[in-house]
């Protein structure tokens, strides 16, 4: 029998026939892994993840007509858009604010494009349906308690067009809007629909912009804009930009400290247990240095002990940590998160690095241990 | 020739004097008894004589080497090399079966033989326990297979501190008839023992008292 296979045969024996001592250390580096690789592959998919849940929290680039205008025009904005990477713009939303009346009463009425909001606005909570058609509308939660108006109703709106009479015109409620924001009192109806009632047709106040990148890249995408289209005068939303990263980067440092802790947790524990072992060992040490084992050979056994116990742990932590991954990314992000593979020998060297760690310092008692010990009575 | 030779060895455990000025000779293929009141010093000069511990002072000569100031290294190589030790705790690995409990000691030792083995555990009547772990075999089984495993490496000296003191009747006789055996295939060995009737099997007797080497007989004379 070669020394490698009667090696094996030591250290799986060891731990196979003693596994209720080694129950609580294999449990430590299977939670440890299940741990690791979940918040690893959060961890990773985090900048991904949160980069499109909090940018679309709202825009985070503005365009406003140059040098003071209060009308921009749409043409020129879609020419600014095109400078920006497709695939990190979440959505564009073009807001024109008009005046119309209900009751005698000025109310601040917003033409934009649903379908576009709800994605740079996506915290937008609608109570009935968005509208669908060029003459229905939503109004925002306040005008909605002050009017007692609801969804489904309807509600004539009186508009002075620049040319011409005045227009009454009966517009289909199909939703109240809740957005904690200024759209509470506002009216907002399709941009098309307020284009055929007062004409100025191409045209907006502001385009909101919601883009998937970091900061510094949005301020240089900024720059390019101010560049390239003169009409233009792009503003940073800079308070929802640095916060983004703030709450990223924080949120990062949280989860390498969780998993910092919990991996030296499981150092403890392994090493807890290892140590227990060598304390109650301590015959068997004696006994295996009596036989004309040297300490190398002694430290080696522990090792491969915490190699082998590395591995039982790790495969299954590798299952259960799958599933943590997903149940975490699910209940925060509400998708599925993509496991990178390299986190699977990560994990593997992570687990190894504890438990070769843990078995150095039984390694270390073990050395103390004088053969002399297993003569005589005891 | 001597296999075992100890002069003027002395052993103190801090104030504690465990040996005082042992000398003592030991021919090849002898089988000496050590006897003596408890605390006497016999488990001390095991130690030394089976290079588990150092002398305080004196000169120890094993198989011609003179061990006395040697490291605790080479100990361990001469260890593994030419003692084969039996304990009266038996001392067997819990985790490993009877076969692997013997196989251990030759892979400490060189190379790792189940078939050798197999024929070492036939030799103490064991084939039928091979795969049995120690909490599975009786006291007597589990000491015949710690003499196994003793003797696996063909050591130039066994040595045995109350081999037989955990032991019934019937299995300290089927212990002694292998150390007649191997006595008679020429092994050296050395047993410390309580009992005057196992002391009686040796050719010589040697006592202790007080750490002190008190008489040097042989095993008739000793009645
Ligand atoms: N490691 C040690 N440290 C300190 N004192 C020791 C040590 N080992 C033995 N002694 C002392 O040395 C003396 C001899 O001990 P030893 O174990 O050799 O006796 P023994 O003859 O084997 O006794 P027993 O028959 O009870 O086994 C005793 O007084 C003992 O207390
Ligand atoms: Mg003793």
């Amino acid at each position: 029998m070669t020394r490698q296979a009667m090696f094996r045969r030591i250290v799986l024996s060891s731990l196979i026939r003693r596994r209720s001592r080694m129950l609580v250390a294999l449990l430590a580096v299977l939670i440890g892994t299940t741990v690791f690789l979940g918040m690893g592959a959060v961890y990773y998919d985090i900048p991904r993840q949160m980069g499109r849940e909090f940018r679309s929290y709202g825009a985070n680039l503005v365009l406003v007509a140059a040098g003071g205008g209060s009308v921009l025009k749409l043409e020129e904005a879609r020419r600014a858009i095109a400078l920006l990477p497709v695939d990190k713009v979440v959505g564009a939303t073009p807001f024109r604010y008009e005046t119309m009346y209900y009751n005698k009463q000025g109310l601040t009425v917003v033409g934009t494009d649903f379908s576009a909001v709800r994605k740079t606005s996506p915290y937008w909570r609608v109570q009935g349906e968005w509208p669908q058609k060029d003459d229905e509308i939503l109004i925002g939660a306040d005008i909605a308690e002050h009017t007692r108006l609801y969804a489904g109703s309807f509600i004539a709106l009186e508009v002075s067009p620049p040319k011409g009479r005045k227009i009454k015109k009966e517009m289909k409620i199909s939703g109240v809007v809740h957005s904690g924001g200024a759209e509470d009192g506002f009216v907002l109806m399709p941009l098309a629909g307020m284009e055929t009632l007062l004409g100025a047709g191409g045209t907006a106040a502001v385009v909101e912009i919601s883009i998937a990148a970091a900061s510094e890249e949005i301020a240089a995408f900024s720059a390019a804009i101010q560049a390239k289209t003169p009409g233009l005068t792009p503003r940073l939303v800079k308070r929802i930009a640095d916060s983004e990263t703030t709450v990223l980067s924080r949120l990062q440092a949280l989860i390498f400290m969780v998993t910092g802790i919990v991996l030296f947790l499981t150092l403890i524990c392994v090493g807890t247990t290892m140590l227990t072992v060598v304390m109650e060992r301590r015959g068997e040490i004696g006994l295996k240095k009596a036989l004309g084992a040297d300490n190398k050979a002694i430290i080696f056994e522990f090792i491969g002990e915490g190699v082998v116990l590395a591995l039982a742990g790790w495969l299954p932590g590798l299952v259960s940590g799958y599933f943590f991954a997903q149940m975490v990314s699910v209940s925060v992000f509400s998708r599925e998160v993509d496991l990178p593979f390299f986190l699977v020998p990560l994990t593997l060297c992570a687990s190894l690095a504890v438990t070769i760690t843990a078995s150095l310092l039984p390694a270390a008692a073990a050395v103390d241990v004088e053969p002399a010990l297993v003569l005589g009575g005891e | 020739m001597n296999i075992l030779e100890l002069k003027d060895v002395s052993m103190l455990y801090g104030q504690v004097m465990a040996l005082q000025n042992i000398s003592l000779s030991v021919a090849s293929g002898e089988w000496v008894a050590i006897m003596g009141a408890s605390g006497s010093g016999k488990t001390t000069l095991m130690n030394i004589v089976g290079c588990m511990n150092k002398a305080t002072r004196g000169t120890v000569t094993l198989d011609g080497e003179n061990i006395s100031r040697l490291d605790g290294r080479d100990l361990t190589a001469i260890r593994r090399d030419k003692i084969g030790l039996i304990f009266q705790q038996f001392h067997l690995i819990s985790y490993l079966t009877a076969v692997e409990n013997v196989m251990i000691a030759q892979y400490y030792h060189s190379m790792a033989d189940e078939q050798e083995t197999l024929r070492a555990l036939k030799r103490v009547g064991l084939t039928h326990r091979a795969g049995h772990l120690p909490r599975q075999l009786s006291g007597g089984e589990q000491q015949r297979l710690c003499i196994a495993r003793a003797l696996i490496n063909y050591p130039r000296l066994i040595l045995a501190d109350e081999p037989t003191g955990n032991l019934d009747e019937s299995n300290q006789n089927t212990v002694l008839d292998i150390f007649h055996q191997l006595h008679a295939e020429g092994s050296t060995i050395i047993v410390v023992t309580h009992s005057p009737e196992v002391a009686a099997h040796a050719q010589r007797v040697v006592s202790l008292e007080f750490g002190r080497l008190v008489s040097d007989v042989p095993a008739q004379r000793f009645h």
